[in-house]
């Protein structure tokens, strides 16, 4: 076995690594081909609040993440619904979050060193519960794209004519991103709430210079964002340098890589 | 050469008229683009709506597909009204190119087609082997079969039209909407869009209705006319309209260019 392989972090840093690297760049895909690739980055913040509570009340933080997100999805889905414009709703929910999290860790005073691997990630002190928590996460949302991968695809590449066919376009919206939000949050021990978008859009964006349908660009992308993950990990381990920044460099360097070769668009 | 209007005016119960609006109207932000508009659209036929820019001809259009409510007046859809209104499979509906999708999306020529049975197959179950045949006779009906595994971005105008209505073709629907579908495709292309629309109205019996700016070729091949100006100017046949004098009034209106063809 090669060394990497030998410690029990390093293997459950690599199983949370792969688990968060099949879901994210799948939720990417629709997001970056919906114009709402901040939606990701704006639920990490608000996720951030959440567990800042969390920390604050002594409860298990990705619980507090996950419900702040899933409310934050609401929030935004009722925002958009409303007419407000898609980016601005979104600018008050990134700002919004991240003030609450401010405001409640000067409240507390002392967990500063908490919150640190939530902001930048910690995938190689991931705890076995964590694990269990993504894992679940990461299935939950795999099974729902699943299930309604048609009609996911219907509202992403034409919302108005999915509508008039006649599907539920606000609940699929609503479905879509809260999926999102669970997304963000199990992949938050990996890459950090500051890096997560990164880890949702990079491998997307690498997937649509490649994809000639688009069930193959889904496949590229995770196949992209498995590449980076390991990649990023292995860099980590022998280059001693914090994985969740080797992560998302080697994703952006795969993107590189990809359109120096294959500039289609 | 064209027939005489093929719709006998004659309704029973189970044949309502395919649209019925009742003195709709519409406002953006106070000011009416739609007033007093009652339109019967009858089984079969192919009525083409035309009017200046800012007539409300996309506003009508999307109060008749439901994503618009009117303000005021009905809207029925195969006499049931359009909010309670739930066979949407019946309804096919072809967006302005360039509107409807970005045009470096990634999806094969197949994918675009099949998601037009979404709805038919249900929510939450995938789409069948039927569903896939499905696509594939649309394909073939409008002669882009040979095209299904090209990314939809990287076809022509023309082409990208096409795969657009045979999306709206397979869910077999007895109504099509067309919006301004020719806007960016060239002549000859135009030429063959004109021919799947009368073959899809005089064979198959679907019922068309098409909006566009281009008075000259649309007066040419619908069986009704609607001239739209905020209000309803005029709506019968097209020989009707040329001697009302409703078409010359439209041409004013807009000074289009027109080559009369024949």
């Amino acid at each position: 076995m090669p060394e990497i392989l030998q410690y029990g972090f390093m293997q459950r840093a690599l199983l949370a690594g792969v688990l968060i690297g099949i879901i994210a760049p799948v939720m990417g895909v629709f997001l970056v081909l919906r114009r709402l690739s901040l939606i990701a980055d704006t639920l990490a913040h608000v996720s951030l609040a959440g567990v800042a509570v969390g920390l604050l009340m002594g409860a298990y933080p990705l619980a507090g993440a996950l419900a702040a997100a899933l409310l934050g999805a609401v929030g935004i889905e009722r925002l958009r619904s409303g007419g407000l414009w898609g980016e601005t709703a979104l600018a008050i929910f990134l700002s919004g979050g991240l003030a609450v999290a401010v405001v409640v860790i000067g409240l507390a005073d002392g967990f500063t060193v908490g919150l640190f691997p939530y902001l930048f990630g910690a995938i190689t002190a991931v705890q076995p519960r964590d694990l269990w928590v993504t894992f679940l996460l990461g299935l939950g949302v795999l099974g729902a794209v699943t299930v309604f991968y048609k009609e996911l695809f219907a509202i992403t590449f034409d919302a108005e004519g999915a509508r008039v066919q006649g599907l539920p376009v606000g609940g699929l919206n609503l479905l879509f991103t809260s999926l999102v939000a669970v997304t963000v949050v199990a992949a938050m021990r990996v890459v950090g709430i500051l890096l997560t978008s990164a880890l949702i859009v990079i491998p997307a964006v690498t997937a649509l210079r490649l994809a000639r349908s688009f069930r193959s660009a889904l496949v590229v992308a995770v196949a992209c964002s498995l590449l980076t993950v390991l990649g990023g990990l292995a860099a980590s381990f022998y280059l001693d340098v914090p994985a969740s920044g080797a992560i998302v460099l080697s994703g952006i360097l795969l993107l590189v890589f990809v359109s120096l070769l294959a500039p289609r668009w | 050469m064209k027939t005489s209007p093929n719709s006998s005016r004659v309704w029973t119960a189970a044949s309502a008229p395919v649209v019925e609006l009742e003195h709709v109207c519409f406002s953006y932000d106070g000011e009416r683009v739609l007033d007093e508009v009652s339109l019967v659209i009858g089984r079969g036929d192919f009525l083409g709506i035309i009017g200046p820019n800012g007539a409300g001809k996309t506003t009508l259009l999307r109060i008749l597909l439901g994503l618009l409510r009117p303000a005021c007046g009905h809207v029925r859809l195969f006499g049931t009204e359009v909010g309670q209104f739930r066979q949407w499979e019946r309804v096919g509906y072809v967006p302005q190119k360039g509107v409807a999708f970005e045009s470096r999306f990634p999806a094969s020529v197949f994918e675009v087609v099949s998601s037009g049975r979404v709805r038919r197959s249900g929510l939450g179950r995938p789409l069948a082997a039927a569903d896939y045949e499905a696509a594939q006779r649309a394909l073939e009906t409008v002669g882009m079969a040979p095209f299904r595994d090209r990314l939809i971005g990287r076809l022509s105008s023309g082409q990208q039209q096409r795969v657009l209505i045979a999306r709206a073709l397979v869910s077999d629907p007895e109504l099509l909407v067309l919006d301004e579908p020719t806007v960016g495709v060239d002549a000859e292309a135009q030429e063959q869009f004109y021919s799947l629309l009368h073959h899809l109205n005089r064979e198959r019996g679907a019922t068309l209705v098409l909006v566009s700016h281009d008075i000259g070729v649309i007066s040419q091949e619908v069986t009704r006319l609607a001239c739209l100006n905020r209000t309803l100017v005029f709506h019968g046949s097209p020989e009707e309209a040329a001697r009302s004098g409703a078409l010359a009034e439209m041409y004013r209106l807009q000074s289009w260019v027109v080559a009369h063809r024949h």
